[in-house]
């Protein structure tokens, strides 16, 4: 049974708040209406003049008020409304055809080669973005032309919650916090925080495992002495007499290695074939940043690490005409004849050189590793040799 | 009559369960501010929805190792060729699995959707100031999101591991292990050792497929229900106030929109992956460590980073033995970084200047907040420079521009571009609001000419319309707190603008509060013709910087 | 002079400076080729062809490349050595004879017949020898194996021509070009010749059939369909990037825009 003074005061409020704006404002003529309430329960001025005695809606004892109609059935433009229905009708239309003519698309036509893949790939998309498109015309056309046009408006409440929310929060939390003890026992309370702690650390400490510790591996490659050098992808050896046309450039990868790839991000190389007197062997700057063609060359022929010291990827660009190597990702560029020196771009150090020499055979091969790290710089990484 | 039935009484049936009515009908009856742009953020949602779609498809087909595998697929070119599981199976998937292209194609277009749409949706969220509060929570989400976008990108693209985006990978390992302190560690935690290794693309799969979607879901239904709490801003209109929302009804007209969009946005994607081919990893090959492509770019997303690698001057110091590598580590952590930290603290930020402590819910124009709009479209310059700059080696190519030329334009402009951005908008903005002013003052030109009886020529002008004048009269001033103003400086300031921090504060204030002050709406004793006196504008009890207080809006 | 032409006509002492400076020529020719720097090449003997060639080189190179092919500093390097391949590849594509001095040149519509080139490249190689012009079977690349080709190419090639070969930037105004229009021998003959700033692959670096598999990659690559749609210039995330924004995000903001439009106020 109702309370037929029970308003908004108190226990179960409106939580939607909706105050009920009348009949609906039309477009362009709308305009904010206060909320207006009304005591649920207590009868409407018109039911109130009423002789009859049946239950009416909103007296005590009938069925709920019933409430203005707040959308509109029918659209304003009933014309209007019978053309768009019939766009909506012909791109849901659209739709249906295309949605089997993609199951139809799936069934024909194959895949397993270029050409086919061409065609089933038209079909299939062609098909499903016709569905697509359909439903979305047919559905925009629907709500902006069939739809009646309907603009209301309802009332904010504000965010914050009221003082007496606030305060009956207060009191639950504050009893329940007293009920628990935690407040006024201090050795449950810091026992309990010291549980804890050492558990959070528990997912970091599982991560451990997740690799080794880098020690000293950054600081070596897999090339040791007598190691040949391999034309990569045909993984043949080198001679220096096949390798005689100056401007040739060529990538090497070490003898053994030439699958791995965690060897070949480190030790994989360039060689690069000069004429006479190209080279720059002799010393005319400062000892840090290898600015000069180390005497480990042969015939003119000189290694250096394809590995860019910027962050990585491999400087393989080489410009026979400037004797420079360009590394593509962020154009550092190193000067080939003076021991691969930075002399643009973000790279800080030069590329290291590759000690080689000629084997019994007449092959190229490693005198001995890189003597400085390759690759991109690092914290451990001192200055270069 | 029978779906009727059939409705009432699943409803029925749910209702004695779950007492959804009120609740329900709330939903149903909640009004939808109607704009455009408020569009935006549903792009990004139902680009998500795609992809999670799309991404399932996949994930019944894509095998994430990278065991050394001899190919034996229809792509003949490769036949006989070593590649990683992961490589072979995507291949699988383009050339062997009917709709598999298709279903690729979406999925990728779909993520740069994604991305686009975040990064419009924030844009707009910024420069009509939607930020502030009740929003900023919403706002550090919508933060959050868009860089687990970003790595979540990241890690789609790299998990077919061709050729193109393992250098991406390598580029992430370089700047990884550049970290001072940590980075080696880092680096062999994060690949199970050297690189490339043979965890990574495992490593990487369950990130993208569980975990980070996991996080995604529960921030974007977060980020989706604090919207619904708070109900969504409107822009100013006739009508619309602080305390009010204006719009039409979630059923059936925001429903209908909405899904409407949904639609449209399946339908561009398919569009795209139909006609448009994305991501060919069968050109790249598979990866190696040793090859290398010219014109190697990430996708556009990650370009800003990238162009910060190239603009960078070669910069490190050795010191005891030990490597700062800031030519890498500066570039990768600091551009991006700063912009996501700044905006995260921005509305803070704001408001401590301001010392605007209320709620908004009617949307700026970006001209009513001159300062704000200058700033952001300065870092929008900043970051748009260095996106343009990763692209520096096609710019180079295509555009006949020497390679050097391009990155030293670059550099420079890196740093002049925001500045004169920031001075330009402002000023852009500052103008925008005497027209506005002007309009309001004199209504609009009609385009009638008359002659007055003295023989004078004027132009007559009509009164702004109520809506017109409704979306351009600000709605409430920026209230300021005591003692900002130069009349007031003489007295003791308030608390919070004393000291030092005071001071600064002060000035700031200052500075983003500039804007032309206004009369309210309507006319100030003016004739639709337009002449007459003229009040100065703005009385005198807020002393504005240069010019801009006086009377010159004939000028 | 006297004494040797003294009872001849007037014309033969004409006739005997004419021959004494052919055999210097001859002799400094010969002299300055010995020592180049090129793999062994097949002899090419002088003849009506090579004549020819050296009367089309005088015309139309020597401006630049100096009246005994030696090159001028700054201007055009030294021919001496360089091999017929070098002059077919140049030749052939349009790129000699240059137009203007650049930082590189271009390809651009031939001038020369295939006899005239055939002449000249005849003449360049009687100066000094060098890497010849291969046959049509040596550059053939049917039956290759354009699996090889590719894990060549990704290796030595696409770092400046892209993976495709598209082309790409080098620095100072430099470029490597799209391989698009390369003929299978001129792709052969660059990768022998190393024209301009590429590198040199010869023929023992990288044999002529390893270069076969090479051409076989770049021919099939660039006449496979894009199964995907349109290819966009094969050229990665930039063009995907744009299309992203001006394509699909231009879309959506149109659709929104129609979906939020409000009507014309047809209706009080």
């Amino acid at each position: 049974m109702t309370d037929p003074t029970a308003g908004h005061q108190g226990g179960d409020h409106e939580r939607d708040g909706d105050p009920s704006a009348g009949p609906e404002p039309r477009d362009g003529a709308e305009e904010p209406r206060e909320p207006r309430y009304r005591v649920i329960g207590t009868p409407s001025p018109a039911a109130a003049r009423t002789m009859l005695a049946a239950p009416h809606p909103g007296t005590p004892g009938g069925p709920p008020e019933p409430r203005p109609r707040e959308l509109p059935a029918e659209p304003d433009d009933p014309a209007r409304a019978k053309r768009a229905e019939r766009i909506v009708a012909a791109c849901f239309l659209i739709a249906f055809l295309a949605g089997l003519g993609f199951i139809a698309a799936y069934v024909i036509f194959p895949v397993h080669s270029i050409q086919r893949v061409v065609n089933s790939n038209l079909a299939l998309g062609l098909t499903l973005s016709l569905v697509f498109l359909g439903l979305a015309a047919g559905a925009v056309f629907w709500v902006r032309n069939v739809m009646p046009w309907v603009v209301l408006t309802e009332a904010r409440k504000p965010l914050r919650s009221s003082e007496e929310d606030r305060a009956a929060f207060q009191e639950t939390f504050q009893q329940g916090t007293e009920a628990s003890q935690f407040v006024k026992r201090p050795l449950l309370r810091r026992t309990l925080i010291a549980a804890t702690v050492p558990v959070a650390v528990a997912p970091i400490l599982l991560l451990r495992d997740l690799g080794p510790l880098p020690r000293k591996t950054l600081d070596h490659t897999v090339w040791r002495d007598g190691m040949r050098l391999l034309n990569y992808g045909i993984n043949r050896p080198i001679r220096p007499a096949d390798f005689s046309s100056p401007g040739g450039m060529i990538t090497v990868v070490p003898d053994g290695f030439q699958d791995d790839f965690n060897a070949l991000a480190k030790a994989a190389c360039i060689i690069i074939k000069f004429g006479p007197n190209q080279l720059e062997f002799t010393s005319k700057s400062s000892p840090v940043d290898g600015k000069v063609v180390e005497n480990w060359t042969v015939d003119n022929i000189v290694a250096y690490s394809k590995i860019c010291t910027h962050v990585g990827c491999p400087a393989a660009l080489y410009e026979q005409t400037t004797h420079h190597i360009l590394c593509p990702c962020h154009q550092s560029t190193f000067d080939a004849t003076r021991g691969a020196k930075v002399i643009f771009g973000p790279a800080t150090r030069a590329l290291p050189q590759l000690p080689m020499t000629v084997d019994a055979q007449g092959f190229l091969v490693a005198k001995h590793d890189f003597t400085e790290p390759v690759g991109p710089s690092f914290w451990e990484r001192g200055p270069s040799t | 009559m029978t779906v009727n039935r059939a409705i009432g009484g699943t409803g029925n049936w749910l209702d004695e369960r779950f007492r959804g009515a009120k609740g329900l009908r709330a939903v149903f009856k909640k009004l939808y501010p109607d704009h455009w742009t408020f569009l935006l953020g549903e792009i990004a949602l139902y680009s998500f929805i795609i992809l999670v779609l799309t991404g399932t498809f996949l994930t019944f087909f894509f095998k994430p190792s990278m065991t050394e595998v001899v190919y034996h697929g229809n792509y003949l070119k490769l036949d006989g060729l070593h590649m990683s599981e992961a490589y072979a199976s995507t291949l699988n998937i383009s050339f062997d699995v009917r709709g598999g292209l298709l279903m690729r194609q979406i999925h990728h277009w779909a993520a740069d959707l994604f991305l686009a749409a975040i990064m419009v949706h924030m844009i707009r969220v910024f420069f009509t100031g939607a930020y502030r509060k009740p929003r900023e929570v919403n706002w550090l989400i919508g933060i959050v999101l868009f860089t687990l976008g970003l790595i979540e990108g990241l890690f789609g693209y790299s998990l077919p591991d061709d050729l193109l985006s393992g250098a991406g990978l390598r580029i992430l390992q370089g700047v990884i292990q550049s970290i001072p302190i940590v980075g080696t560690y880092g680096s062999y935690f994060l690949f199970g050792g050297q690189y490339p290794g043979h965890s990574i693309i495992p490593r990487m799969y369950i990130l993208h497929v569980l975990l980070i979607p996991g996080l995604f879901a529960a921030l974007i239904g977060a980020h989706i229900f604090i919207m619904y709490h708070q109900k969504h801003t409107q822009m100013p209109g006739k009508g619309r106030t602080n305390k009010n929302v204006v719009g039409a009804p979630a059923f059936p007209y925001f429903a209908a929109k909405t899904t409407a969009l949904f639609l449209f946005v399946f339908a561009v994607v398919t569009l795209a992956g139909t006609f448009a081919q994305i991501n060919p990893i069968w050109l790249y090959g598979p990866y190696n460590p040793l090859a290398i492509s010219a014109g190697s770019q990430p996708d556009f997303y990650m370009g800003m980073l990238e162009g910060a690698l190239r603009v960078m001057p070669a910069w490190q110091w050795v010191v005891f033995g030990h490597t700062f590598a800031f030519n890498v580590f500066i570039p990768g952590l600091l551009p991006l970084g700063f912009i996501f930290t700044a905006a995260a603290l921005w509305p803070f930020i704001e408001q401590w200047i301001t010392g605007d402590k209320t709620e908004h819910h009617i949307n700026d124009r970006p001209r009513n907040a001159p300062t704000r709009t200058a700033l952001g479209l300065a870092v929008i310059a900043f970051y748009g420079v260095l996106w343009a700059e990763g692209a520096n080696d096609l710019i180079a190519q295509h555009l006949d521009i020497s390679l050097y030329t391009v990155t030293w334009i670059a550099r420079i402009a890196v740093i002049v571009v925001p500045i004169l951005t920031y001075i330009i908008a402002k000023r852009v903005c500052l103008g925008l609001q005497r027209k506005d002013i002007h309009l309001m003052e004199h209504g609009v030109e009609t385009g009638i000419i008359r002659q007055l009886p003295n023989g004078e020529f004027i132009e007559e002008t009509r009164p702004l319309d109520d809506e017109r004048l409704a979306k351009i009269a600000r709605p409430e001033p920026l209230e300021l707190p005591a003692g900002t103003t130069e009349a007031a400086a003489e007295e003791v300031p308030p608390p919070g603008m004393r000291g030092g921090i005071g001071r600064v504060k002060a000035r700031l204030n200052k500075i983003v509060t500039e804007t032309v002050p206004m009369n309210g709406h309507g006319a100030n004793g003016h004739g639709p013709n337009g002449h007459g006196e003229h009040a100065a504008i703005g009385s005198g009890d807020r002393d504005q910087g240069e010019g801009d207080g006086g009377s010159d809006h004939h000028g | 002079m006297r004494a040797i032409t003294a009872r001849r006509r007037p014309a033969a002492g004409y006739g005997v400076i004419l021959l004494a400076l052919l055999v210097a020529g001859l002799c400094y020719g010969t002299i300055t080729g010995i020592g180049s720097a090129s793999a062994a090449a097949r002899s090419v003997g002088s003849g009506p062809l090579t004549a020819e060639g050296k009367s089309i080189f005088n015309q139309q190179c020597a401006s630049c490349h100096g009246l005994f092919a030696q090159g001028v500093q700054d201007t055009a390097p030294s021919l001496i050595g360089v091999g017929s391949a070098a002059v077919d590849f140049q030749v052939s594509t349009g790129r000699m004879p240059a137009k203007e001095p650049a930082a590189e040149q271009p390809r651009k519509p031939i001038t020369f017949t295939p006899r005239m080139i055939r002449a000249v490249s005849a003449y360049i190689a009687s100066l000094g020898g060098g890497p010849a012009t291969p046959s049509a079977a040596e550059v053939n690349p049917s039956g290759a194996n354009a699996g090889l080709g590719q894990q060549l190419f990704v290796a030595s090639c696409a770092q400046c021509h892209n993976f495709v070969g598209a082309g790409g930037a080098l620095t100072y105004g430099k470029y490597a070009p799209p391989l698009t229009k390369s003929t299978p021998r001129q792709i052969f003959e660059a990768m022998l010749t190393g024209p301009e700033a590429m590198p040199v692959f010869n023929n023992t670096t990288i044999t002529p059939q390893e270069k076969r598999d090479i051409i076989a990659y770049i021919t099939r690559t660039r006449t496979e369909p894009n199964p995907g749609g349109f290819s966009l210039g094969r050229v990665g995330p930039v063009t995907e990037g744009i299309v992203a924004f001006v394509g699909l995000m231009l879309f959506m903001v149109l659709a929104s825009m129609w979906i939020t439009a409000k009507h014309r106020k047809t209706h009080d």
